[in-house]
């Protein structure tokens, strides 16, 4: 293995991390829940009285982040190298593996972890070891 | 009104995403070729996150109700079954192919990359799909064989 000492960002990674560990904190002591994206977006698909109200702002607060970021310092570019088919497949994966693995890298991967469920831990394992698979694959062996 | 302060925690969140790096598909790839030049950037993340979650949801644990007087909603679920390991796997295929979990995708679509749009609306009709197939198995475990 090879570090890409070009690329590593430890500083900004850490400070990024703790702003959202901060955000789930923030979600569970204030609010009372689970700061899980996928399951937030999910419940907006089955609007229910009362349920919906709290998941439109949430979400309008991701979306309002990069704006908000830009009127301090610009923006980082960012990348996507994936073309249509691929960002399809991706999306109908993602869409329906959060549902059926019940979480995502928020709910699973920061939230759980942090509260040490084995059921978070056993789903972050299985995404990690996908994500890392596939990539090996796309890049190393099918590229 | 409650809803300003779920705004506000999203974006401290999708602040969060972009700060880190993790907003960026390049990034998270970086990370998750372990073949190839290894960017070990999304391991900090993950460390900084838990380790501020850590304390956060030790002291939320304890309580019965949030700050803002609201009901704790957090999940006490602890077993690991097929569903749920399956679940974690289609998801990682997904995350691996383009770089994108529904967060940072999320927050690229508000800075206007039509790929975010491609994958994000794909992502919902995969959940629609789901909620489907739920409710097809469920019509057909109620019917007498």
């Amino acid at each position: 293995m090879q570090i890409d000492w070009a690329q590593f960002t430890p500083w900004a990674a850490l400070a990024g991390g703790v702003l959202i560990g901060l955000a789930s904190v923030a979600f569970a002591l204030g609010l009372g829940r689970i700061a899980g994206i996928s399951g937030i977006v999910a419940g907006l698909l089955r609007p229910q009285k009362g349920d919906f109200g709290w998941r439109i702002a949430f979400v309008g607060g991701l979306l309002a982040a990069p704006l908000i970021y830009s009127l301090a310092t610009p923006l980082p570019a960012l990348r996507i190298d994936a073309g249509v088919p691929l960002l399809v497949a991706a999306g109908l994966l993602v869409g329906i593996g959060t549902r059926y693995g019940s979480g995502c890298t928020s709910g699973h991967g920061v939230c759980g972890l942090s509260r040490f469920s084995p059921r978070s831990l056993a789903a972050t394992l299985a995404f990690m070891a996908a994500g890392f698979t596939i990539v090996f694959l796309t890049r190393h062996v099918f590229s | 009104m409650y809803l300003l302060a779920y705004f506000a925690v999203g974006l401290l969140f999708g602040l969060g995403l972009i700060a880190s790096g993790m907003a960026n598909p390049a990034k998270v790839l970086g990370f998750l070729d372990l073949a190839g030049p290894w960017d070990p950037s999304l391991a900090l993340v993950m460390a900084g996150a838990i380790a501020v979650g850590v304390v956060g949801f030790a002291i939320a644990a304890r309580r019965t109700h949030s700050w803002l007087g609201l009901s704790m909603r957090l999940p006490s679920n602890r077993t690991v079954d097929r569903r749920l390991l399956a679940g974690g796997l289609l998801f990682g295929a997904g995350w691996g192919l383009a770089g994108f979990c529904p967060g940072p995708a999320l927050v690229a679509l508000g800075a206007g990359y039509w790929q975010a749009g491609v994958f994000v609306a794909s992502m919902l009709v995969g959940m629609v799909v789901y909620e489907a197939a739920e409710s097809f198995g469920a019509l057909r475990t109620l019917k007498p064989s």
